[in-house]
């Protein structure tokens, strides 16, 4: 994943401390053991750093800047609450229960939880359909192909991956409601005694073209980030299970796949923040309604990201602080899902150094 | 008892034999046909589909009878191998499918306004039934909202990721690192709610007489913070590619830690950097939520992305997807693919710059 700094830089780099802390920089060699002791060397002669020089500003500067990260986390924090508090007093309703969006109305009422519930469904749509074609692309990439395909390739996967939402959003209203539609009139004909796909229509604008496009839009993502991991399987696991006799197949299932776990969970976990957190593609492709259904083909469908892109340009007041609060809540979950994918990746990368 | 005996029983060993049997690719090719053949004859006899239905009921039954017919040639182990291998394949062509349709779509839709009106006007006075209108606004907006953005978001991104790689060490640093790889997580609308609360709502009244006011300059700040997480990690990263001898060359020489830095450690690193500053630029460009949020859009053109409501590329496309009117779409198609042009030029360019780069792992 890249994340992982060599020995040497490791070792050396901004740790020699010559400047700042100059005296004991030159007894740094004779005294491993203990820094508290007095150097051995000559250190003490040398000119003592001036209290206030260029290098005091630098390390400031710099320490301000990443600092910085930090200040505008607790900031998008505190001004999302600070301009939600006003309209979520004026809310008539619950805001975790309400089945409704009127936050315009002269008695605003307004709720998340038909919101958040088709972000969620939305978003797990689009992963059932994305992670297992992106592991079996991730899988030919960094197994199966010859090398000659797979580098043009991955190469193509990069570039997908940089492409707009915008535009796969314009691609799904577009080219893919049709087949979509007609898909749909077909689940809905011979499999519409399962109620996720019953329904008397319209069809097309529905939940499933929507986890459809975002599977489309995560699919690059999450197969860059997964080849790169089954890329970096230790070639010695892959032929000692390749010497015990086993089949190709095999040898991916007991030597790639189980070292790529926690990278590939990574993976997903940040195609699953990308998905959740996904506006303009979604408010193009469903047909707003604000009501909990698990009925994947009927129009309708809705978002937290695409509800605040399609109802943004006639809120009143409450009504936009209505959408930062809801805004909020998106906020807290990707915080949730980034920061459990980040915690992952970080027990790994400590199980990997130890290895090494 | 043998484990080949229990496998085949009742095979004597043979030269000809202890070598593994291999499914004869006729064989295949006849599973293949007889699943395809059986699929249409269900699904056109039967009436509950069209060829659509024959070629994924074919493929499945071709996977089946591949996997069942392997079993008895080959042994279960290899049938399996066998199979999976279909199935990876299977799943790269199903995938190509519809990314290749969106490259068509918009190659071929995308060339129906790629004309001199399209680039040289606005949509200023552009009526439902005019043909005519472009995105020359938009591409203004885009490029100043952009350029301002990385104006803002490389000093900082660098200079973080020099604390984290040369000064940071402690909790403080590891707590900074955590957050910037959450960070790079933080949904785009996210970001714009945040600017939109922050300076729409509470600083621009005081610069505008007690109103807020929409601006491109408040898009550019959204697509700063968008920008910076993913600067500082792409930064830190070539930071530490730069070998420690390096380093300890210059601080044997007597140079100051802040002039190693500036002169040897960020010199050695700038492709790198610079590969990863093009990334982040291409990404913040296509962003479209912050820019409705925070710039507002607008029809005409304004070249000052300080005052007053500014047009985006993406949000052009987003609108114009919104638009009723019968020349939308194809407005809508031709900035989609300038805009894909422009991030795939820096993306292309920023990877092979990347090809160049000394420093690898």
């Amino acid at each position: 994943m890249g994340d992982n700094p060599s020995r040497s830089a490791n070792a050396t780099a901004g740790d020699l401390g010559m400047t700042p802390r100059h005296a004991r920089g030159a007894g740094y060699g004779s005294s491993p053991s203990n820094f508290n002791e007095p150097p051995l060397g000559g250190g003490g002669v040398l000119a003592k750093k001036s209290r206030f020089s260029i290098e005091t500003g630098f390390r400031g500067l710099s320490t301000a800047s990443g600092a910085m990260v930090l200040v505008i986390i607790v900031a998008i924090a505190v001004f999302l609450i600070s301009k939600a508090i006003p309209a979520l007093q004026a809310n008539n309703g619950d805001f975790l229960t309400q089945f409704e969006w009127a936050p315009n109305d002269a008695r605003p009422t307004f709720g998340i939880a038909a919101l958040a519930f088709g972000t969620v469904l939305s978003s797990i749509i689009a992963l059932i359909v994305a992670v297992p074609i992106a592991m079996a692309i991730a899988l030919f990439l960094s197994h199966y192909a010859p090398k000659r395909l797979a580098t043009p390739l991955g190469f193509v996967i990069d570039l997908l991956a940089a492409v707009p939402s915008v535009v796969f959003g314009l691609w799904g209203r577009d080219v893919l409601q049709v087949p979509v539609r007609d898909f749909s009139l077909w689940l809905n004909e011979y499999f519409g005694w399962i109620p996720l796909f019953g329904g008397d229509g319209p069809f097309g604008q529905s939940v499933m073209l929507g986890g459809l496009v975002l599977a489309i839009m995560v699919l690059p993502i999450v197969t860059s980030l997964s080849r790169e991991v089954f890329q970096q399987t230790p070639g010695m696991n892959e032929e000692a299970a390749l010497a015990l006799g086993a089949t190709r197949w095999e040898m991916i299932r007991t030597a790639v796949l189980p070292y790529g776990k926690p990278g590939v969970i990574a993976a997903v976990m940040l195609g699953l923040g990308r998905a959740l957190g996904e506006t303009i593609a979604l408010a193009l492709t469903l047909s707003v309604a604000f009501d909990i259904s698990f009925n994947l083909i009927e129009n309708g469908g809705n978002s937290i990201a695409a509800n605040i892109a399609n109802s943004f340009g006639e809120a009143t007041d409450t009504g936009r602080g209505a959408l930062i609060a809801s805004g909020l809540v998106l906020f807290t979950i990707t915080l949730v899902v980034n920061m459990t994918a980040r915690a992952i990746i970080y027990r790994r990368r400590e199980f990997r150094d130890n290895a090494a | 008892m043998s484990l080949i005996e229990r496998e085949i029983p009742g095979v004597v060993m043979t030269p000809d034999n202890i070598r593994s049997k291999k499914l004869p690719v006729v064989t295949n090719v006849l599973v293949a046909v007889a699943a395809f053949v059986v699929a249409a004859a269900v699904v056109l006899g039967l009436g509950i589909g069209n060829w659509v239905l024959v070629v994924v009921l074919g493929a499945a039954l071709y996977l089946v009878g591949l996997s069942v017919v392997a079993g008895r040639i080959e042994g279960r182990r290899a049938a399996r191998n066998r199979t999976m291998k279909s199935l990876i394949y299977a799943a790269c062509l199903l995938a190509i499918l519809p990314l290749a349709s969106v490259v068509w779509t918009l190659i071929s839709k995308g060339a129906a306004r790629l004309d001199g009106d399209f680039f040289g006007t606005s949509m200023n006075n552009i009526g439902a039934r005019d043909a005519n209108g472009g995105a020359y606004h938009a591409i203004v907006g885009t490029l100043e909202q952009v350029g301002l953005a990385t104006l803002m978001a490389v000093p900082l991104g660098v200079l973080g990721a020099i604390y984290l790689v040369e000064y940071g060490r402690g909790k403080f640093a590891a707590t900074v690192r955590f957050f910037v790889d959450v960070m790079t997580g933080i949904p785009s609308i996210v970001a714009g709610l945040f600017i939109l609360s922050f300076w729409v709502l509470i600083v621009s009244p005081w610069f505008n007489d007690g109103q807020p006011r929409f601006s491109g300059f408040a898009a550019s700040l959204a697509l700063a913070v968008l920008m910076l997480p993913t600067i500082v990690r792409s930064t830190e990263e070539m930071l530490r590619l730069v070998p420690g001898p390096l380093r300890e060359g210059s601080y044997a020489l007597g140079v100051p830690q802040w002039k190693t830095i500036l002169r040897v450690v960020l010199p050695t690193a700038l492709p790198g950097i610079v590969t990863g500053v093009m990334l982040s630029i291409a990404r913040a460009a296509g962003e479209t939520a912050p820019v409705l949020l925070v710039a507002g859009g607008a029809a005409a053109i304004n070249m000052d992305p300080f005052a007053g409501n500014q047009q985006s590329l993406s949000l052009f496309v987003y609108q114009q997807a919104g638009d009723g009117s019968k020349f939308a779409p194809d407005r809508a198609w031709t900035a989609a693919l300038t805009l894909v042009a422009l991030v795939l030029v820096l993306t292309v360019s920023a990877k092979l710059l990347a090809r160049r780069n000394k420093l690898s792992r």
